[in-house]
């Protein structure tokens, strides 16, 4: 009984890690441009495939052992996931601040970008399914009936480290106090002298780093990639990150595994069918609740 | 006089000549399943407007309605008016299809408005953003709830709903479904139309521009955000029962977010707030899918890019948020639009 | 008639008993109490953050009072939204121009009258009878009220293309359009100049003598306080710390202590 708990604990953990690191991203960008960045989970899925490009050419171009391919694929896909989502930072949606478009098209655009990468993807490489390559193997370790393997670990570590790190930047740096003074005015920051430029292609860096390292880690825990793997994952971490409260990290991890455990709780119970139904009724639930989310703030109407 | 009714003549023309070409099989089958999808669109693009144009919210869940008047008014078609594997015998006289038929299709409004409910009971006390995820969620609800109805085919999907038709044709042969599908059209922009240019309906547009006000100066915003999401979501509803006869086969996976986001796009590349405005980039829109068909998957590529670029000009839509009367104006001797 | 505290036996149109508004840590409005008499011109003073929009806030309905109560026309508008409060004949302005800015000038009236259109969703859609009735009286009623503020030739023109003096007149225009008994205004001279403050008086003057309406009013401008209102309250920090004619306020100590390094009286 025990056992069955800690493995479902692991299992939800690991889930929840993925969702975790993908709305990170959304409440990053949310959180300064008040953005709902649609594209973030076909970022996702770029970063997956980005990943494989990466971990094939190292292993069978460049003849890498396996361990060596892995530290040199972890820091080369986020730093071109990143570019992908700087670009379209870039290409997309600036020129539309700029012009002073309507909040809502820039998220129509959002929207658009996201199915271009799909379908361009789609163009490009077929539909067929590309397998991830193996690059370090898996242990299966079994403590007293709960099993879980290194790769379950290190999903969740790295989820862990990216927390900390992500608290750290936003609450100690300097680029993270810029971005908090965005989110709380947007029209006094550039007054102070702060590139606010920067501060969003920052942020922009760092919610597509994360979205990568999120494809790396997927792609090695289901070594299945196709083009759109990243739109359901990426409407749930939205909704995660909604229900922690969009423009918080704490939030974003909190929905994160929030959604991991009701998922893993759902297919516990009940048929696997059953798992989208009833973790966005939970969803819908909490938001009619809580409708800022658990640690969002509601804004006051000042009249 | 004739000015007067001019727009009524020509609808009725357009209607009867619709209704003849189709009889005498002067179109192609596959012109004309165009020509109703491009009704469908144009409820769909308007009824959409309404709540994201008119009233300011960013609802992007509109397929999920869809479904849910596709599937009532499929499986009551077929429940009552033909035999099934699953239901049986017909229930009543096939033979009565053809009176009931715009019932049916009305039941399956009235079943997306309640389920507009979702979305209209949460938007009391959230807005924007918020509201988003709601509607994004109460999609995936709605379609993961269908994927697990066994009964009706689960996500396999339903069929069955060409029986109903060729029951109705049994009876009179006349083309049916194009002659109902414009005639719910005309009906469903026609009642937007009325709602919002009414005293009681452009309190939504007050909702838009200044909810605090709106309330205060005595607009009670809650009915008039339920109406107006119902009303919506039960158009939706309508579209969904026409889209569903249409094809003779529903599946819950053709009302998906991509769906909803087709129908965003309609909305907002016609312009917020334009009841012309949406019913035009409809029509377009659909011609743009038909003709872009032939380079297959690449025309997901090409349309997001063009409504990028459309955006990049014209950032508030085509028609932003004028009438096709404010354009031309000499419209307005026919046709008040506001 | 005059005065709000004088003894009578008229049902007060506003009537407020031990008004407190509590929000988190910090008390808005303390203890508060009023008695408006039909007719009256009253005004509401105080230092920035003393709770005076905060009191409009309450009686408009868009906050509940943590205690106490209001009692509008002698009906307690407790658990009510701003809608039916507004219904009870209580209408008010914005400190900020809240005017819907893309509607016509027009319409800003017309949907002004919600409250009393008589016919709902399906009269609209059937253009019933009664419904098109109802339109041309509120359209007749709009354009009449316009006329009367001297504003039809915008009746077309957005809000937003007005100059602000004018849109402060229409923002008050909108407001007597559900023909209330009690006016809140909330700081109706913010942002004018002088020659608009001088027509803004002559504006509320005309207004209280021709529609038969009590005004109460939140005022920073002195001068236009002095001129208009027969009584004022002044309240601090939520406290009432003086009442009186414009002539005893003026010269209260506690009043001037509030206001020293805030503004002169």
């Amino acid at each position: 009984m025990l056992a069955t708990i800690i493995q479902n604990l692991i299992n939800a953990l690991q889930w929840g890690s993925f969702y975790a690191l993908i709305a990170l991203g959304y409440t990053l960008v949310y959180g300064v441009l008040t953005l709902i960045n649609f594209a973030h989970g076909d970022i996702f899925m770029v970063g997956a495939y980005i990943a494989f490009f990466v971990a094939t050419f190292m292993l069978s171009a460049a003849g890498l052992p396996g361990w060596a391919a892995l530290a040199l694929t972890i820091p080369l896909t986020m730093i071109l996931t990143s570019m992908v989502g700087v670009t379209l930072e870039r290409v997309a949606y600036r020129p539309l601040r700029r012009k002073g478009a309507h909040r809502l098209y820039v998220v129509i655009t959002a929207l658009m970008c996201g199915l271009i990468l799909e379908h361009a993807n789609l163009a490009l490489l077929g539909a067929s399914r590309k397998a991830f390559p193996p690059m370090i193997t898996e242990h299966v370790y079994n403590i007293g009936g709960v099993s879980f393997t290194n790769l379950k670990v290190a999903v969740i570590v790295s989820a862990i480290l990216v927390f900390i790190l992500l608290q750290w930047i936003v609450t100690k740096t300097k680029v993270g106090m810029a971005m908090r003074a965005i989110s709380y005015d947007k029209f006094a920051v550039p007054l102070m002298g702060i590139p606010m430029d920067n501060i969003i292609v920052a942020t922009f860096v760092l919610g597509s780093g994360m979205a990568g390292l999120a494809g790396i880690l997927f792609a090695m825990s289901y070594p299945i990639l196709e083009p759109y793997m990243g739109a359901l994952i990426g409407w749930k971490a939205f909704i995660a990150a909604v229900v922690g409260g969009i423009g918080d990290i704490r939030g974003a991890f909190l929905g994160g595994f929030l959604l991991g455990a009701v998922e893993i709780l759902v297919v516990a119970f009940f048929p696997s069918t059953f798992r989208d139904l009833i973790a966005f009724t939970v969803l819908l639930v909490i938001l009619a609740f809580r409708p800022t989310g658990l640690f969002g703030v509601a804004k006051t109407t000042k009249i | 006089m004739l000015k007067r009714y001019s727009i009524q003549l020509i609808l009725v023309a357009c209607g009867g000549l619709l209704t003849y070409v189709a009889y005498e099989e002067l179109v192609s089958l596959y012109l004309l399943s165009v020509l109703m999808f491009m009704g469908v669109n144009v409820i769909l693009s308007t009824s959409l407007n309404l709540v994201n144009g008119n009233m300011g919210e960013f609802s992007c869940g509109h397929a999920g309605f869809m479904c849910v008047g596709a599937y009532v008014s499929s499986v009551l078609g077929v429940w009552l008016f033909a035999k099934d594997k699953v239901f049986g015998p017909p229930v009543l006289p096939p033979e009565l299809a053809l009176y009931a038929f715009p019932l049916v299709i009305l039941a399956g409004g009235v079943a997306a408005a309640l389920a507009g409910l979702l979305v209209a009971i949460p938007s009391y006390k959230t807005r924007g953003d918020y509201l988003a995820i709601i509607t994004i969620a109460a999609n995936y609800i709605i379609i993961s709830a269908i994927e697990n109805l066994g009964v009706i085919g689960g996500s396999r999907g339903f069929m069955g709903m060409k029986s109903v038709i060729s029951s109705m044709e049994d009876v009179a042969y006349l083309p049916w479904m194009p002659i109902w599908v414009f005639s719910f059209t005309i009906f469903c922009v026609w009642l937007i139309r009325r709602y919002v240019s009414s005293t009681f309906g452009k309190g939504v547009n007050a909702i838009s521009q200044d909810e605090v006000a709106a309330e205060i100066m005595s607009v009670n915003t809650n009915k008039i955000k339920t109406i107006t999401f119902m009303v919506s979501s039960g158009l939706a509803g309508i579209a969904g029962g026409l889209f569903a006869y249409i094809l003779g086969y529903v599946n819950p996976g053709s009302f998906n977010i991509l769906k909803s986001t087709e129908v965003l796009v309609m909305v907002y590349l016609g312009g917020m707030a334009s009841l012309s405005g949406a019913v035009l980039s409809a029509i377009a829109f659909t011609i743009l899918l038909e003709l872009l068909r032939p380079l297959q998957i690449i025309k997901w590529v090409v349309i997001p890019l063009l409504l990028i670029i459309v955006m990049q000009f014209r950032p508030e839509g085509i028609m932003g948020s004028r009438e096709l009367s404010d354009i031309f104006p000499w419209l307005k001797r026919f046709y008040r639009f506001k | 008639m005059e005065n709000a505290n004088s003894k009578s036996d008229l049902q007060p149109v506003l009537e407020i008993r031990n008004l407190t508004q509590q929000f988190g840590g910090l008390r808005a409005v303390s203890n508060f109490n009023v008695r408006l008499e039909p007719g009256g011109l009253i005004g509401l003073i105080g230092p920035n953050g003393a709770g005076k929009t905060t009191v409009f806030n309450l009686v408009s309905g868009f906050y509940q009072p943590t205690s106490g109560e209001i009692l509008i026309n002698g009906i307690n508008t407790a658990g009510m939204k701003p809608h039916q409060v507004t219904g009870l004949g209580v209408a008010r302005t914005f400190q900020n121009i809240r005017l819907w800015n893309d509607m016509s000038v027009l319409d800003n009236i017309r949907v002004a009258q919600h409250g009393k259109l008589q016919y709902g969703f399906f009269h609209a859609v059937a253009r019933s009878g009664h419904y098109l009735a109802r339109e041309r009286q509120i359209e007749d009623d709009a354009r009449e009220l316009l006329e009367v503020f001297d504003l039809q030739d915008y009746a077309e023109e957005f809000p937003k293309n007005l100059p602000y003096g004018t849109q402060r007149k229409l923002e008050i225009a909108r407001a007597l359009s559900s023909k209330p008994q009690l006016l809140l205004l909330d700081e109706p001279a913010a942002g004018l100049n002088s020659a608009d403050i001088h027509e803004l008086i002559r504006l509320v003057r005309w207004i209280h003598s021709h529609f038969d309406v009590t005004i109460w009013m939140i005022e920073h401008h002195m001068d236009v306080m002095m001129e208009l209102s027969s009584y004022i309250k002044v309240i601090d920090f939520g406290e009432t710390i003086a009442e009186g004619t414009p002539a005893e306020v003026r010269n209260h100590p506690a009043v001037i202590t509030a206001y020293l390094g805030d503004e002169k009286i």
